[in-house]
């Protein structure tokens, strides 16, 4: 759109601001680990000071806070698994938690009194992350082959089953109750002990293993492989017809979300050090779903920030809204518990949002650019359409034109 | 000159509707061959048999001296071969467990039979490159898919324009390379140099197919702002990306003005001087038709009604009847 503008309608400082947003993608495009680890790292030191200064330290303490930010990286990193599957290769995925619940439920049976298994955090960490692959990939086989809707009512089906399946197979996890009592992971070098206030130390671990991921993704995304995904998502026959595995290749957008998705459930489970079939029901892979198209579906730190901003605002800011009316003893208002409307605010974000900006909060250039061309080519569209329907079908005449002449006539 | 491809009495049903009927067909290597018939000949049919979206109800294609495309024959091996020595030693285990009452060993064998069940149905699903070939190795016969056929040398277009339109023009070329690139996913994670190395060479050869097919300069544009017959010639050369030896052009001027028509006549004609192609051509424009093809086969009805140089055909009483109807008595 920038580049529509004439020159002269727009002012100096609006060029010049434009040029320098142009100079620091392309330096990006080119360095992008680099920018994601400095821009992580800004990210970081805000959250560490940010909360110790007015007006945040108002709301609630810094400890909370640094609580409140390693929750949300759990579902930054959901948010940017499920990207892989939904954003990147069109793969409409409604049983995501089933994942994180398998994650988590790995690290509950390696780390707690119930299973009498002490095992180290951070390697955890990479297993959880392949069981809930290979429980991806187990699910992935036989189901891929089919296409749109199909595959989400079966990935719901999938995510309606496995938290049925941890809360009825009693004797292997306890049901209802979940798991309880999951040790902490030990101590970290540079972090010291986690104890059941170092919510400072869960925060930095989440920023590491988001900045990890983040990188990992764009890399995937620039790759081979990242352009086979959305080819895919494009347009699955021409995608085959080019030379893609398309069954491959799905199967490794989806395993790489469920190992993603698992990280982030064994993260979760040592940080509540609880597990429970009744964390991993539908409203998770919704609300997940919800963050990806809220934040921009397919741009990876659209959807991180998305996923950042709408946890913060459902934990921090609705609590907050209900503390505000009680002590001000707003009539009506002060009845009503608003964390109780965190799905309605969903509905009524996800309803403006796709009447007002349907490429999400955070788009990617390429679906900016797919939008904004909707709506400038709407009749230019039409043209070759009319061309191709006149050509295929040509008289008997046209047909043997000039080319027949003695022969036939 | 051997055949690039030779399609043996290749049939293809849908329901009782005989689409494609026993046709006999070569294309021998560097010649351009063309494909015409009225609508509803069986072209469109005949040629996805060839890429590999159908399966034929009967015979098979032969490509580049080796059997591709067929008619499943001994596909019920495939299976056997996997799942039976899978239960076998599940059951072996199972049993010896009963005999000693080893309930360690039962469920070994339990675990072991999920787990190659898992395999075989993750690898027939996937079918990993190779795969394909070794099934034929050992004569069970599965036919290529679409990609397997791209990897072996087949590039094709469409009928209906069918470009990753939300993707770069550059992207779209990149796609079609997929199968000549190396880089595997953990390449990518790694970013190892290989993989860098390999990206830049490829971007590189994507933006001189570009400039073969008269792109130059547009990489960056998503496909579907190009122009309609731009968006042909982008086609073309994401087909191209693939190294085909065998180009498959489904109706490429369908809809283009006579300019652009003769533009992309010439093109064609370019891409066997200059790339050594060979080319299948469906095309309704006889103009373009008559005047580039080496060999003309006319369908009709899904069987082959004609087949020679362009000026035999066109003097053929059956393809004049076909075109223009029976003549009054």
């Amino acid at each position: 759109m920038s580049r529509l503008v004439p020159a002269a309608v727009s002012t100096r400082y609006g060029d010049r601001w434009r040029v320098m947003q142009d100079r620091l993608r392309d330096v990006s495009d080119l360095h992008r680990s680099t920018t994601i680890v400095v821009s992580m790292a800004i990210a970081a030191v805000l959250m560490i000071i940010l909360p110790k200064l007015p007006p945040l330290n108002i709301i609630q303490p810094d400890g909370p806070w640094y609580d409140s930010f390693a929750n949300a990286g759990v579902f930054v990193l959901l948010a940017m698994g499920l990207n892989v599957v939904v954003g990147l290769a069109g793969l409409l995925d409604l049983g995501y938690a089933a994942f994180f619940a398998i994650g988590a439920y790995t690290y509950a049976y390696s780390n707690s009194p119930f299973s009498g298994q002490d095992l180290p955090f951070l390697p955890m960490l990479v297993i959880g992350a392949g069981i809930a692959a290979v429980f991806g990939i187990a699910l992935g086989a036989p189901t891929l082959r089919l296409r749109g809707d199909y595959l989400a009512i079966m990935t719901l089906g999938f995510g309606e089953i496995v938290p049925i399946m941890f809360l009825n197979l009693q004797p292997w996890t306890e049901g209802t109750n979940g798991i309880g009592g999951i040790y902490r992971p030990e101590a970290l070098p540079g972090l010291g002990e986690f104890t059941p206030v170092s919510s400072f130390n869960y925060m930095i671990v989440m920023l590491v293993i988001v900045t990890l991921a983040m990188i990992l993704m764009y890399r995937l995304h620039g790759s081979r492989i990242g352009r086979a995904w959305m080819a895919i998502r494009e347009d699955e026959l021409a995608a085959a017809a080019n030379g893609i595995n398309t069954v491959v290749t799905k199967l490794l957008a989806f395993a790489l979300g469920a190992t993603t998705s698992g990280l982030a459930g064994v993260f979760n489970a040592s940080k509540l050090s609880i597990v429970s079939p009744d964390q991993f029901l539908f409203t998770v892979s919704f609300t997940v779903l919800a963050m990806v198209i809220l934040g921009g579906i397919g741009n990876i730190w659209g959807v991180a920030a998305g996923a950042f901003i709408v946890f913060l605002i459902q934990v921090v800011f609705l609590k907050q809204i209900n503390t505000v009316v009680e002590a001000f003893h707003i009539p009506v208002l002060s009845d009503i518990n608003f964390l109780n409307y965190q799905f309605l605010l969903y509905g009524i974000a996800l309803v403006l949002m796709m009447l007002f900006r349907p490429e999400g909060l955070f788009p990617s250039r390429a679906r900016k650019a797919e939008f904004l061309a909707e709506s400038a080519d709407l009749d230019a569209e039409e043209t070759p359409e009319v061309q191709g329907s006149l050509g295929e079908v040509p008289g008997a005449e046209e047909v043997f034109g000039e080319a027949s002449g003695e022969g036939v006539r | 000159m051997t055949d690039v491809l030779h399609a043996a009495r290749v049939t293809k049903r849908f329901g009782g509707l005989v689409a494609v009927h026993d046709i006999e067909f070569t294309i021998p290597e560097g010649s351009i061959v063309s494909l015409i018939g009225p609508n509803g000949a069986g072209k469109t049919t005949f040629f996805n048999i060839i890429a590999g979206i159908y399966d034929p109800s009967a015979g098979e294609i032969i490509f580049r001296g080796k059997s591709m495309i067929a008619h499943a024959r001994r596909a019920w091996l495939e299976p056997v071969m996997w799942v039976l020595p899978a239960l076998a030693v599940g059951l072996v285990t199972f049993l010896l467990g009963q005999s000693g009452a080893s309930s360690g060993l039962i469920a070994l064998g339990i675990l072991f039979t999920i787990i190659s069940l898992m395999v075989v149905m993750v690898v027939g699903v996937a079918r990993p490159a190779g795969y394909s070939e070794l099934l034929m190795k050992l004569g069970i016969f599965r036919s290529a898919r679409p990609n397997d056929m791209v990897v072996a040398g087949l590039g094709r277009t469409f009928q209906n324009i069918r470009l990753f339109q939300n993707m770069t023009a550059l992207d779209n070329v990149l796609v079609g390379m997929h199968s000549r690139l190396k880089a595997t996913w953990i390449d990518a994670l790694l970013s190892t140099p290989r993989d860098r190395r390999e990206e830049e060479s490829a971007r590189q050869r994507a933006e001189e197919l570009m400039t073969l097919v008269g792109l130059h300069g547009r990489s960056k544009e998503v496909a579907k702002n190009l122009p309609y017959g731009d968006q042909r010639r982008l086609e073309i050369a994401r087909a191209l990306a693939s190294n085909p030896t065998l180009l498959l052009l489904d109706e490429p001027t369908a809809g283009m003005n006579p300019i652009e028509t003769a533009d992309l006549t010439r093109l064609i004609g370019r891409l066997r001087s200059e790339l050594g192609l060979t080319v299948l051509l469906i095309e309704h424009d006889m103009r373009v038709v008559m005047g580039i093809s080496d060999r003309v086969t006319v369908l009709d009805h899904g069987e082959r009604i004609a087949e020679g140089t362009p000026d035999e055909v066109r003097r053929d009483p059956k393809v004049i009847e076909a075109y223009l109807g029976t003549p009054p008595a």
